[in-house]
């Protein structure tokens, strides 16, 4: 446990850095309103979507489909503006939470019934959806205009400073992780991610758990989908190309094990803000635009290699603490509780 | 989608037949105007842009006395317009009044139907220069340029800092644009100084963030310009909602549809664009002019056209439409594209 709150710990030290640091250079990036503000706001997204993944690839999968998942619910959010002028705002979201949950379940059922890598099937489905945003969508767009002015509010509202999307994406994270710490669901999560074959053996309701897991993820990334919607005010049908790798990248800095079975959404979802923090700090501080893909790369490396680090560290460890104690000792008993990888 | 191109490009074949039908060919050309039939092919069709232009072109039609027909693929791929120029070719229109999809692909087709005497203009976006009469183009590098520097010019009282916001970083056109702007800022704006140029890579999120990231690391900045439609509005919707709204002018070109909030809440004062209608206006009447003779696509030759007065085709046999059209509160509410 320690080991894990030390790792999240650091990247809320790089965080703090990184603000620091950019707030020396120009204070404005902290210290106005629209600074602090931005801080906020714009990683709210992208821990969402951090917070599904970091579910789905604790199982020992991953969800590739998120970013066209996001794409196609944003712009169904958008068309259901215009179509459907009298739907509350509620009603809307919740509609394309649900429609994120059914292509969540469409990944989840050929994972766990068919048993194809996770990789290949959402891969897969990262075309297929979308693709059907760009038959549906074609040259079109949903522009600001087209949105109700309540509903783009909500995208940089704040209350009692703090952005409403902010609220959004710190609610979900606190449920998501009571769920996982907590649940007996939870927990198994990271058993079926720490050794499928054992957890299927152990009588773990693997196919169940995995579906939830990527009904979680679309859910999510439905919801993302709307918070882009009313954030950036317009949906083409590229809304969110490429944003899979973010995700992915975000919960790898976060320290999420890529081989699943260890990591928490807190770390994923700081993950996600360090990167989008660094990307918005660094053209502040002046450096110049093509080098901020190389700082997030050297960062998602880095962000591996002290999983290596750590895992083989804590694997003589444990095996000393065995060697010490033969019969039953903590390590044996930590090492269940916390499923390591 | 299909079923309705079908049906339009079906109801084109009877009319364009049942036209044909009562002039008794409709191939003789400059007789009288009421025998000549002009057909409309836009990249694709239920876009709202060529929507504009197409309305255009009809009433260039209407003043004229031809008749105008739209047909068109429903998605703009390269080779989705060779059928519909096979069958205006075969039913002998006078024009065709094409925005290419490829600037080759659809050359051979073009080429086939010139020979059987029908005349072919392109407009928006061109083909190569041998396969038609002439090309309407909508703007210049130069007029685009040198509007933009005038829009931000007023906007900013004359003097102060600006940056650009534009798509990726090896876009041809706006790359093209921005040394324009680059060389016309140091002549003719020396108060204005041109702080940085970022890239949006025409994704609207990049394009926000990036204007997030220019107002902070440029606290003096007073004018963001923007030569790309997504950019524009990402940055107006960023500004918009920000402290700066006010402060930071916006422009750049964009279209009404995508402008129209920004400009209603005074985040934006003016933008500029072509105006596509005036663009399908001229193309027809560049057409008709084709058809009866007036001209024949060599550089120099003039022609009327209506409203718009009077054209000299250029180089490469170009007809130039004109300066970019500035929208601002007082018009954008004409138009839906």
């Amino acid at each position: 446990m320690s080991l894990l709150r030390r790792r999240e710990a650091g990247i809320a030290l790089a965080l703090l850095a990184v603000i620091g640091v950019t707030t020396l250079v120009q204070p404005g990036f902290l210290l106005s309103a629209g600074g602090w503000r931005d801080l906020l706001l714009t990683p709210a997204i992208l821990v969402v979507l951090a917070v599904g993944q970091a579910v789905v690839v604790i199982t020992r999968n991953v969800d590739l489909s998120v970013g066209s998942v996001l794409g196609l619910t944003a712009y169904l959010t958008g068309r259901l503006f215009l179509d459907a002028p009298d739907l509350p705002i509620a009603v809307v979201a919740l509609v394309a939470v649900a429609a994120g949950t059914a292509l969540g379940l469409v990944n989840g059922v050929v994972v766990a019934f068919a048993r194809v890598p996770a990789l290949v099937i959402t891969l897969g489905t990262l075309y297929v959806y979308r693709g059907i945003t760009l038959t549906w969508a074609g040259s079109d767009r949903i522009d600001a205009g087209d949105m109700p002015r309540t509903f783009l509010r909500l995208g940089t509202q704040q209350v009692l400073g703090v952005p409403v999307l902010t609220i959004v994406a710190v609610v979900v994270l606190a449920a998501v992780a009571h769920y996982l710490h907590t649940a007996r669901g939870g927990r198994q999560l990271y058993a079926i991610g720490s050794d499928p074959d054992a957890a299927a053996l152990a009588g773990l309701p693997v196919r169940r758990r995995l579906l939830g897991a990527f009904a979680l993820g679309g859910a999510l990334a439905g919801l993302a989908g709307v918070m882009f919607a009313a954030r950036y005010g317009t949906v083409s049908s590229g809304a969110g190309t490429g944003m899979e790798l973010q995700v992915v990248g975000a919960v790898v800095v976060g320290g999420v094990a890529i081989f699943g079975g260890s990591g928490t959404v807190a770390g994923a979802a700081l993950g996600a803000m360090l990167l989008l923090t660094i990307n918005r700090a660094l053209p502040v501080v002046g450096i110049p635009d093509f080098w901020q893909r190389a700082v997030v790369g050297a960062l998602i490396i880095g962000a591996i290699a002290l999983d290596r680090v750590l895992a083989a560290r804590r694997s003589r460890r444990l095996a000393a603490a065995r060697d010490a104690d033969p019969p039953d000792g903590p390590a044996v008993g930590q090492r269940t509780k916390e499923a390591t990888p | 989608m299909k079923f309705t191109s079908v049906v339009a490009a079906g109801t084109a074949v009877v009319l364009s037949l049942a036209l044909a039908a009562c002039s008794g060919g409709g191939d003789e050309g400059g007789g009288g105007d009421d025998d000549v039939v002009v057909t409309m092919l836009p990249k694709n069709l239920g876009n709202p842009y060529f929507e504009a232009s197409t309305a255009g072109a009809q009433e260039a039609a209407d003043e004229l006395g031809v008749a105008v027909e739209e047909v068109g693929p429903d998605a703009a791929s390269p080779d989705a317009q060779v059928p519909f120029i096979n069958t205006a070719a075969q039913q002998g229109v006078n024009a065709l009044v094409v925005s290419a999809n490829d600037p080759t692909a659809i050359g051979d087709a073009l080429e086939e139907a010139r020979s059987a005497g029908t005349k072919v203009v392109t407009f928006d976006s061109d083909t190569e220069p041998q396969f038609r009469d002439l090309f309407v183009n909508q703007a210049s590098a130069e007029g685009i340029a040198d509007k933009q520097l005038e829009l931000i010019s007023e906007q900013i009282g004359g003097e102060g800092e600006i940056a650009i916001l534009s798509a990726s970083a090896n876009a041809t056109n706006q790359n093209a644009w921005i040394a324009l702007m680059e060389e016309k800022l140091a002549s003719d704006y020396p108060e204005i100084e041109l702080v940085e140029v970022v890239y949006g890579d025409d994704d609207d999120q990049t394009s926000f963030d990036k204007t997030a990231a220019l107002l902070q690391s440029h606290p003096d900045l007073k004018g963001i310009v923007s030569p790309t439609t997504v950019g524009i509005a990402a940055a107006a919707r960023y500004v918009s909602t920000s402290e700066y709204q006010g402060e930071v002018a916006v422009t750049g070109l964009g279209t009404p549809n995508q402008m129209r909030e920004y400009v209603e809440d005074g985040t934006v004062e003016a933008f500029a664009l072509w105006n596509p209608t005036d663009l399908g206006y001229l193309a027809t009447q560049a057409a008709a002019a084709l058809v009866a003779g007036d001209i024949t696509g060599e550089e120099g030759e003039t022609f009327e056209a209506g409203r718009l007065g009077e054209y000299t085709v250029g180089a490469d046999g170009e007809v130039l439409l004109g300066e970019p059209f500035v929208y601002d509160a007082s018009n954008i509410a004409d138009f839906d594209f």
